[in-house]
């Protein structure tokens, strides 16, 4: 049995080198690829290999899933456009819902979760009062968590809308307003680029044909009322890698790295490998989007210019981290897991605010138990 | 927020992004779109059909309404009719239509 | 890991444990079931905690789907946690099926479906049917092919609780059980191996015939349900009727106006069987 995640990297970077594969090692796979919420992507990548019967049958399931998701996703960002209407400001989705309403191959299978949006900060009281208005709740009625989340983090508290049990995150920055680097949401709000009215296919009409009601369409929309954005495409790579490895503890890498691959990929030219390196230093993310750049290539293959490649005597425990993963699902390397969490925590506070969140938490602990 | 304005313009969705399935008392509707399964009583499912593909307000739909459907009163019905569209908005069913 | 895999219906699980424990249980309760190579799904008992290995071990219930908060349980009930994972492994993760919350059992390759909330004693009913000339198809879960229509076994152990169990000792004194599980947060827990038809057969779906509702602890009564209420019904009781999309809806909906459905109210399997005979006469 395989020791770590290399199976699963090695399945999406090269999809025949499932060939070889026995019953067991497809079981192993199948596991990794669940555990670390790559299935779909994987299944889309295995779509047109000549796989064992019963192992395409459970592909099969896994893209049944990720169509679920996608199309999930896609109605929760175009409810929040429909309550959003009458909003002014741009609406920028972020990470999986971008990606699948962009087209981008990073979309495909891709697992998704919550919608993310980015709003500008000052019209934070407006959105959240026209999404409550639409049906969103707060998740957690708890003053301090909130007073936290609206002085320190880098989103409003969760809201969850109360009959399609789908959570939004509202994002006004990219990382905590306590993190130490502080990429510039404002700027990535400027250069977002509408996104086509794909989302509305089904409906068959966007207002720019609606609005030939009253006169002819304008394009592209004079004020993008109604309409979604996404991040432009070099601020969507340094978007991906903040939350790779800027922010978090590498939970989840193995996924975040294979958008990045895949964005990358997709973006790749001249002008995208210059315009990068400019945003990136822009939002103080030279170094995280270096690495993150480094990595896709070690581990995905990703083509990278010559300027890009090298290597760094940390990227190895990066990458040790990210394929920590058993051919059971389970999570190895606990040591280098530990370092990796005391490192998120250290990365996203101050060390005395950090002391002072872990002591009113731990004081709620001992208050309810 | 079911504003319900008479003179509000709405769009339904084209016949094929639903499949109505009518049931006893009561009517499903699968939205493609969305993956929801929605469960209607009369006259949602007629509304829906006589929209068609044009943007139209409360009083339009109720007397396109009113030739095959008892729905009270001329004014009664354009105000339970706009009264339904505001919530099929919600639903995404029906969309209002901007800048008009 | 100690590692035992088992097919059961069409599924394939992969259970790997800490404890050889509650795998010896499931090799010796499973034993007349197909042991396939490749697996749909995993599922790991492992300590709760760095010392639960040893010291009043318990079992995290884990695998490829897991819930966040499901709490452990004590070793000794390590066969009802791997149990469990499996259930939750169909829930979260098939997809190839329509997944109802419900017992079956077959007689001339049409099939009676019975659904209803914990207690409502469906899956007692579907062994005590088992025991009584039908085929057993399962007592947690019906599958729906959504190309043909048909009801799929899955004929996992019957999990019978608190009286259920020495109910069914009396009726089928032949059939092979599982230890007992008592304080479990179910109760009692007993499990029992399906009849060797039903293992057998596994594999062979049939058309569904008729729906009912089962509840236990009320005189007897049959209520006609309407369709629309079937349907509402039904996708509370289906795990994945939202993730199959466009497909959940049109096997739910061919299901819903093909099969007759009743809700029927019992006091004692005796009765209860009874009323199922002259319904199934009658409507199926």
């Amino acid at each position: 049995m395989s020791r770590d995640a290399m199976l699963l990297v090695d399945a999406l970077r090269e999809p025949a080198s499932t060939c070889g594969l026995d019953a067991q090692g497809w079981a192993a796979l199948l596991s990794m690829a669940r555990a670390e919420r790559l299935v779909g992507t994987l299944a889309a990548r295995l779509a047109s290999e000549a796989v064992p019967g019963r192992v395409a049958q459970t592909l099969a399931d896994a893209r049944t899933d990720a169509g679920y998701q996608r199309r999930a996703a896609l109605w929760e960002a175009d409810c929040a456009r429909r309550a959003l209407a009458d909003y002014d400001g741009k609406v920028v989705l972020l990470k999986g819902t971008a990606y699948v309403a962009a087209g981008l191959t990073a979309g495909e299978g891709r697992h998704i979760g919550d919608l993310d949006i980015l709003v500008a900060r000052e019209d934070l009281p407006q959105v959240e009062a026209a999404l409550l208005a639409a049906g969103w709740e707060w998740v957690k009625p708890d003053p301090y968590d909130d007073a936290y989340y609206r002085d320190h983090m880098h989103e409003l508290p969760p809201l969850i809308h109360r009959t399609r049990d789908r959570m939004i995150d509202v994002h006004h920055t990219i990382l905590p307003l306590t993190a130490r680097r502080t990429p510039d949401a404002v700027g990535m709000m400027v250069d977002a680029v509408y996104l086509p009215s794909r989302l509305r296919e089904g409906l068959g009409v966007g207002p720019r044909s609606s609005i030939a009601v009253s006169g002819p369409p304008p394009t592209p929309p004079a004020s993008g009322r109604g309409e979604l954005c996404a991040l432009s495409q070099p601020d969507m790579v340094c978007h991906s890698v903040a939350h790779l490895l800027a922010d978090g503890e590498l939970d989840g890498g193995l996924r975040n790295l294979w958008d990045i691959h895949c964005l990358l990929s997709e973006f790749a030219g001249a002008d995208f490998w210059t315009q990068l390196r400019e945003r990136a230093s822009h939002h103080q993310l030279a170094e995280p989007v270096g690495r993150a750049v480094r990595l896709a290539h070690q581990l995905y293959g990703t083509e990278i210019p010559q300027d890009w490649m090298g290597q760094h005597w940390q990227d190895r425990y990066y990458a040790a981290r990210m394929t920590a993963r058993d051919g059971w699902g389970r999570q190895t390397r606990k040591l280098l897991r530990l370092a990796f969490y005391i490192r998120s925590h250290w990365l996203r506070m101050p060390p005395l605010m950090l002391a002072r969140h872990l002591w009113v938490k731990w004081r709620k602990g001992q208050a309810s138990a | 927020m079911a504003v319900a304005d008479p003179q509000t313009l709405y769009l339904a969705e084209p016949a094929d992004a639903r499949i109505v399935e009518p049931l006893d008392m009561m009517t499903l509707i699968y939205q493609r779109r969305s993956g929801i399964t929605h469960m209607v009583g009369e006259p949602v499912p007629q509304m829906l059909e006589a929209m068609g593909g044009d943007a139209v307000d409360a009083a339009t739909l109720a007397a396109r309404l009113a030739a095959s459907f008892d729905l009270g009163g001329q004014e009664d019905a354009a105000a339970l009719i706009a009264e339904r569209l505001a919530e099929l908005a919600e639903l995404g069913l029906v969309e209002r239509v901007a800048g008009a | 890991m100690h590692e035992f895999r088992v097919q059961v219906g069409p599924a394939a699980f992969r259970i790997g444990s800490a404890w050889r424990a509650p795998i010896a249980q499931m090799a010796e309760l499973y034993r007349d079931y197909p042991h396939p190579d490749f697996t749909d799904f995993t599922v790991r008992l492992e300590p709760a905690g760095w010392l639960r290995r040893w010291l009043r071990p318990s079992v995290a219930i884990g695998g490829d789907y897991m819930l966040p908060d499901a709490a452990p349980l004590p070793l000794a009930q390590g066969l009802l946690a791997a149990e469990m994972a499996m259930n939750l492994q169909m829930a979260l993760g098939w997809r190839r099926h329509l997944l109802l919350h419900a017992s079956a059992v077959e007689r001339d390759g049409r099939v009676l479906v019975m659904t209803g909330q914990s207690g409502s004693g469906k899956s007692t009913l579907s062994a005590l049917l088992g025991a009584r000339g039908w085929r057993f198809m399962g007592d947690e879960f019906v599958l729906l092919d959504p190309e043909s229509g048909d009801a799929v076994p899955f004929p996992r152990l019957i999990s019978l609780k608190n009286s259920a169990i020495a109910a069914m000792q009396a009726s089928a004194p032949d059939a092979r059980f599982g230890p007992l599980l008592d304080g479990t947060p179910k109760g009692d827990i007993r499990h029992m191996v399906p009849p060797s038809d039903a293992i057998a057969r596994m594999g062979q779906g049939g058309a569904p015939a008729l729906l009912l509702f089962p509840r236990y602890g009320y005189p007897g009564a049959v209520r006609e349900v309407a369709p629309g209420e079937t349907f509402m019904r039904l996708t509370q009781a289906s795990t994945n009727y939202v993730a199959l999309g466009e497909a959940g809806f049109t096997a739910l909906t061919r299901f819903v106006t093909s099969v007759p459905s009743r809700a029927i109210d019992y006091q004692s399997g005796e009765e209860a069987v009874a009323l199922v005979e002259k319904l199934w006469e009658r409507l199926a």
